[in-house]
């Protein structure tokens, strides 16, 4: 858009980008902050202050996570069901798109009036929890990949999605001896990808960030997933980790806090911009009507 | 006729066999939880289940409209609703607004990057971020507020600062992301339109007032009907992990009352009929809103 290099015009410009500069700053110093505290000597914590970036360098926080078997426990759970837990989403949703895309399908209809019901209305916490309990789920980590097995908004977008692929493709794959499944494993998916990519970030994220479910259903202390342990150390400030106190004369809670947040986290901020591309497109591809 | 049936569904054999996982998921737990609702009207028993407990009518429901409780819960609940609304929501709009002036791409991508990161961290490292900022002990706003004044605030305790500080994290978390829904309807303008504006004369805020604003009209009214139909969700697990004993009186909802009541305490029937009350509001409130747009003359979501 090509606009008069006016003075109201070149003004209008510089306030606008020093505002969005502001927002974007504001979204990610916090960020920053705890990433350089992390990595700060317990020494200049102490002393107070501002800390965006490290005088005094130290890998003390970091040195003591590793440390607890706690900590690696509750991660390599939380790597877990994201791992198992996504293929299970991406597997059952594809399913159940594919077939519920096909126009000439008998009771189509009625299935998907079924599925948008549930955006609308659904049984609550408390019957969700005795089905969850009655199924023998509970204490086990099925209890955080079944049950979320299918988002119906993430069905409904990935239906429409393969309502777009041409007929013919499959036809001619159906007319090569083909079945549905045969179809759908080697046509539709492979053509699928960006989308099943984009689906599965945000089902991968949604299990990593899981926390309440696993705080319903799971009692036992070495399942927990890495956000149950953070809120643990962070929010409910317990001076440990696992049998380990943290008030060691060496050790700042400060920092170690710090740390556990940023692992927490770096899966995703490592991940993300590789698919930042990917899931801006899926987005809006969820956010047009259909 | 009923031979056409018959053929239909053996041609399409595999794609039954392909649902059927799908299907038996929604069944499972999604519908059986919604016939569990009867335990509302229970005295349930874990051991007898939803089908063998005994009845009980209304019994629940009267109990809960006549405690005090109610009415402090829904005016919190309706009190963040109402702040998240007047608050948050016009926020991605302008947001979107702005970036969408952007002329630099490069710099548009760079802000938008930034903007987004929020979104995809957890509650959990949110609250966490937020109780390291302004906390009293060592709290980075609470030493800077104590640098500039000799005071500190304690923005977790104080009820005061409860709903404040709840707006402010939910705008934090998805401002960004809540932008990229009104960035997909700026992108579709036709660029024709601010060229015979400006050939009229129009300036930046003439273009953005009849241009650009009724572009996106109809997409602010879809999310409007959303969020009014959410109006009782209040964000259970930021809400649930911001409140203390302090905060108690001002911050608990109907989700949070429902599992203090029902998993801590044990009182299942109680809290069902509790959630139940707050399910039904929500979809009167969804096929109201919907019905309202439509009478509007805008599109509805469904």
């Amino acid at each position: 858009m090509k606009q008069d290099k006016t003075i109201g015009n070149r003004l209008f410009d510089i306030i606008n980008n020093s505002l969005l500069l502001f927002v974007a700053l504001a979204c990610s110093l916090p960020f920053i902050y705890v990433v350089a505290v992390s990595f700060t000597s317990p020494a200049q914590v102490a002393q107070g202050g501002i800390i965006l970036f490290p005088k005094e360098w130290s890998l003390s926080a970091y040195r003591y996570i590793f440390s607890t078997d706690t900590l690696m426990r509750s991660m390599m759970v939380s790597i877990y069901i994201t791992v198992v837990g996504t293929f299970i989403n991406l597997v059952f949703t594809s399913l159940m798109a594919y077939p519920l895309a096909k126009r000439h399908l008998r009771g189509r209809r009625t299935i998907m009036m079924g599925v948008l019901f549930t955006m609308l209305f659904g049984g609550g916490l408390i019957p969700t929890y005795f089905v969850v309990k009655a199924l023998h789920l509970t204490d086990t980590l099925w209890s955080l990949m079944i049950p979320t097995a299918i988002s119906a908004f993430n069905l409904i977008v990935l239906k429409n999605f393969f309502q777009q692929i041409p007929d013919g493709l499959e036809d001619s794959a159906k007319i090569d001896g083909c079945n549905d499944l045969g179809v759908l494993i080697r046509i539709v998916l492979p053509l699928s990808l960006p989308a099943m990519a984009t689906f599965g970030l945000f089902y991968a994220v949604g299990h990593w960030n899981q926390f309440f479910n696993a705080i319903l259903y799971i009692n036992d202390n070495t399942k927990w997933p890495i956000q149950v342990l953070l809120r643990e150390i962070v929010i409910l400030a317990s001076g440990r980790i696992g049998d380990t106190n943290i008030d060691d004369a060496e050790i700042q809670p400060l920092t170690i806090r710090m740390a556990v947040i940023v692992f927490a986290t770096l899966p995703i901020l490592v991940v993300y911009p590789f698919l930042q591309k990917h899931f801006a497109k899926g987005a809006m591809l969820g956010s047009v009507k259909g | 006729m009923k031979g056409a049936v018959m053929r239909d569904l053996i041609r399409d054999r595999w794609l039954y066999f392909m649902l059927a996982p799908g299907i038996a998921y929604f069944i499972i737990f999604k519908y059986v939880p919604m016939y569990g609702i009867t335990m509302a009207f229970q005295d349930y028993q874990p051991y007898l289940g939803f089908f063998d407990s005994p009845w009980v009518g209304f019994k629940h429901f009267e109990r809960f409209f006549g405690e005090p409780q109610f009415w402090m819960l829904f005016r919190n609940t309706a009190i963040l609703a109402l702040y998240n609304l007047i608050f948050f929501f016009p926020l991605p709009i302008v947001l979107a607004l702005m970036l969408n002036e952007v002329r630099s791409s490069f710099y548009k991508r760079f802000v938008q990057t930034l903007v987004y990161i929020p979104h995809f961290v957890s509650w959990v490292v949110v609250v966490g971020i937020f109780y390291m900022l302004f906390t009293t002990e060592n709290g980075l706003i609470n030493e800077f507020l104590f640098q500039l004044t000799g005071k500190k605030i304690a923005f977790l305790q104080d009820p005061e600062w409860f709903r404040s500080m709840i707006v402010t994290q939910s705008i934090w978390k998805e401002v960004g992301w809540g932008t990229i829904i009104f960035l997909a309807a700026l992108a579709g303008v036709d660029l024709q339109l601010y060229e015979a504006a400006r050939m009229d004369g129009a300036g930046r805020w003439r273009q953005l007032w009849h241009i650009t604003l009724p572009a996106i009209k109809s997409t602010i009214v879809i999310l409007l009907i959303l969020r009014l139909g959410n109006f009782l969700d209040s964000g259970f697990e930021q809400i649930f992990l911001m409140l203390n004993p302090t905060t108690r009186d001002v911050g608990e909802v109907f989700d949070t009352y429902v599992y203090v009541k029902g998993l801590t305490q044990a009182q299942y029937s109680y809290s069902a009929a509790v959630g139940l009350f707050k399910s039904v509001v929500g979809l009167v409130l969804v096929v109201s809103a919907n019905w309202l747009a439509k009478r509007f003359g805008e599109e509805g979501v469904y």
